[in-house]
């Protein structure tokens, strides 16, 4: 089983460890696992602001690094969203539709490919839960507040078996967080203001760590918490399903 | 983002300056989500519910022209007069007409987005004709000249105080009275009396049968029926996609309309009008205004499935940050926000983009609209046909240039994280939006590829 490690290209730039610990995860779990040294974004950021034209260069490059392999893994729902509803290359349109068959978001990923049972790691914390809602509404990672469906939580499912991990939930459980790519520039009062609402719960809670993931959202929630100079802090799902 | 005369990012930073009030705007439309997630788990069939709605309306909309014109042939026959408007004025004109032939001076009107669409009121008003919003949050906002805030709670952007000074001032109830019984007793006497002395009555449609020719309107307070029950013409205007084939379909409608909407399990008052009474005309106007534009427009055609209950305005959280005057449109929303451009790409370019593209709007619907990824559709129209201007696609420009060049990528990288200055929350360093209320990550010394080149040498 050759697999190729898709990391968005932020987390490469700015939350290396998230990158590190998705790869050591997946290499502890037995996984042969290749980094495509020359790939950079899936093209999201364009694509979400109305310029989708402009992402044939972003498509022609993933398709180029990542053709070849049998699944695919990155550790955010957002980005494989992106490339599994958008990914694709007139030229070379048999590669595109292999990739967006074969590429999965590491939770599950880890639930249903690996079918994780027992994840071996120790993270004795409160911590809480950011559901994120690409991963959530659209890759299905999770049942949803709005539908008439059985709950389930891939997240949770292995959040459940780290040691120690003490996980609480927020009373809006699925509300998004108001990062939304470029929106959270253009929309900026919004964007804040429904931030600073989901971090308001948390604090209740009174969390050690929020996780989730999106590091995108993390990112945002990051940002107003520092602001605020809480002592609460963003940690991947990665990270803490790679702690010992 | 686009220059337009009103813009959805500013109105909602001035909503947001009032914390308070604007976290009792949010927390009262979550209380009303909440009442329709507990009304819509009561139904173990929600899901097949909803998906027989949608299909019904998707049938309907393939066949619409054969439908419309079966209700006219069925209306006809029932004795009501059916008018066809091809846009917002001729819909006025034609209303007007059928007053102006009565000599009809006072008009009470109850449960109609669509009149407030072609801005009737200020139509009639011109040619000295009064016309009374007699339900209680379209007759508040009505007062205080103001346009409603949400199309089934218009009056959702104010507090009881509020209600009471406009009260105060144009009804003379006592000053600082807030007490909401004593507040709704006043606004129903004055309404009664309007009902009575009325020359005419204008209803909205929920729902038109096209097998009956008869029509449905649901309304909480049951002013649709005062006004067309006292009243010698009752003219009923609907938008042309409001046709169902059968009345057998409407227990589907009726049982997910007003869960959606307020969790209520049915409106208080399902009113089915067939023919008039007699002595008594009704008329029907049957309005275009764009909609046959949108169902040309095959990515967009089935926001035309939407049947008003709302609830997309009450899930979605920019909404509930933003309130609905922000989105500058008589329809607000996320469902508003698909279909303001289709009336008007420019002055609606910013629209589409008021959303996070959480999804939660789609989830919600009864109908089962794609709404978020309408939203999605309408960006890449909005920006093909240039409503972005020329420093955002520049910028883009340059964003999707670095990101397609591995080696421009990872050089510009390498450089202090410079990566920071192409992505969206730092288009701009200077005037950085996104620092204003929140830190930026901490650039790391060195990239994950950097990383593993170093460890990883083997690769």
């Amino acid at each position: 089983m050759k697999i190729a490690l898709f990391i968005p290209c932020y987390v490469d730039q700015f939350y290396p460890n998230v990158a590190i610990a998705t790869l050591q995860l997946l290499e502890k779990l037995g996984c042969d696992v290749s980094y495509p040294l020359t790939q950079t974004c899936c093209g999201q950021p364009m694509a979400n602001a109305g310029f989708a034209s402009m992402t044939a260069g972003c498509d022609k490059n993933f398709i180029a690094n990542f053709s070849g392999f049998d699944y695919i893994v990155g550790p955010s729902g957002s980005c494989v969203l992106h490339l599994k509803e958008h990914l694709h290359d007139d030229k070379r349109p048999e590669q595109a539709a292999a990739i967006r068959k074969n590429i999965y978001e590491l939770t599950e990923f880890l639930t249903d490919v690996l079918q994780v049972k027992n994840i071996n790691a120790s993270f004795p914390h409160k911590v809480g839960l950011h559901i994120s809602c690409h991963g959530q509404r659209m890759l299905h990672l999770a049942s949803m507040s709005e539908k008439v469906e059985p709950e389930f939580s891939k997240a949770e499912q292995l959040l459940s078996q780290v040691k120690g991990l003490q996980l609480l939930k927020t009373k809006r459980l699925d509300e998004c967080c108001g990062f939304g790519g470029t929106f959270c520039v253009t929309e900026e009062a919004v964007s804040v203001r429904m931030g600073q609402d989901r971090v308001k719960e948390h604090v209740y809670n009174n969390v050690e760590y929020i996780t989730g993931g999106d590091m995108s959202c993390l990112m945002h929630l990051e940002g107003i918490l520092k602001r605020k100079k809480s002592n609460i802090k963003v940690l991947h799902f990665a990270e803490i399903l790679n702690a010992q | 983002m686009n220059k337009t005369i009103e813009d959805h990012s500013k109105a909602a930073s001035v909503f947001l300056q009032d914390e308070q009030r604007a976290t009792w705007h949010d927390e009262t439309l979550w209380f009303v989500r909440a009442k329709r997630d507990k009304a819509a788990h009561q139904l173990p069939e929600w899901e097949a519910l909803r998906d027989l709605a949608s299909q019904i309306k998707d049938h309907t909309l393939s066949r619409l022209d054969e439908y419309l014109v079966q209700f006219e042939t069925k209306a006809n026959e029932n004795g009501v007069t059916v008018h066809w408007a091809n846009d917002a004025d001729e819909h006025n004109r034609i209303i007007h007409g059928i007053l102006k032939k009565h000599n009809a001076k006072n008009v009470v009107k109850s449960k109609s987005m669509l009149t407030e669409e072609c801005q009737l009121n200020h139509y009639l008003r011109d040619h000295d004709i009064s016309v009374v919003d007699t339900d209680l949050g379209e007759y508040i906002v009505q007062l205080r000249e103001e346009q409603p805030s949400h199309i089934v709670l218009p009056a959702i952007h104010l507090k009881k105080e509020d209600v009471s000074n406009t009260f105060h001032k144009h009804l003379n109830t006592e000053k600082g009275n807030k007490d909401e019984v004593y507040l709704t007793r006043s606004a129903r006497k004055v309404l009664r009396q309007k009902f009575i002395t009325a020359d005419a009555a204008i209803t909205g449609v929920n729902f038109a049968v096209a097998e009956t020719g008869g029509f449905v309107v649901c309304t909480n307070e049951g002013n649709a029926d005062l006004g067309a029950h006292a009243n010698k013409i009752h003219i009923a205007c609907m938008g042309f996609e409001k046709i169902i084939p059968k009345a057998e379909h409407l227990g589907v409608f009726l049982r997910l309309l007003t869960r959606s909407a307020t969790g209520q399990p049915i409106t208080t008052y399902s009113s089915h009008f067939h023919r008039p009474k007699e002595g008594q005309e009704m008329h029907i106007v049957i309005v275009n205004n764009g909609r046959a534009n949108q169902l040309g427009r095959k990515d967009f055609k089935n926001s035309l499935k939407c049947i008003r209950c709302a609830a997309c305005f009450n899930t979605c959280p920019v909404y509930r940050r933003s309130g609905g005057h922000s989105y500058h449109n008589s329809v607000a929303g996320p469902i508003g926000s698909i279909l303001a451009p289709n009336l008007d790409m420019r002055k609606n370019a910013d629209l589409p983009f008021a959303s996070t593209l959480c999804g939660s709007c789609t989830n919600v619907c009864p109908v089962k609209i794609n709404i978020h990824e309408q939203l999605w559709n309408w960006r890449q129209i909005l920006m093909k046909e240039g409503y972005g201007g020329t420093a955002k696609k520049a910028s883009m420009k340059v964003m999707a240039t670095v990101l397609a060049s591995p080696t421009i990528y990872s050089l510009s990288g390498k450089i202090g994280r410079g990566m920071m200055r192409i992505m969206p929350w730092s288009v701009n360093n200077k005037l950085n939006p996104w620092y204003k209320h929140r830190e930026l990550p901490e650039p790391p010394k060195q990239s994950f590829t950097e990383w593993y080149k170093k460890k990883r040498k083997h690769e």
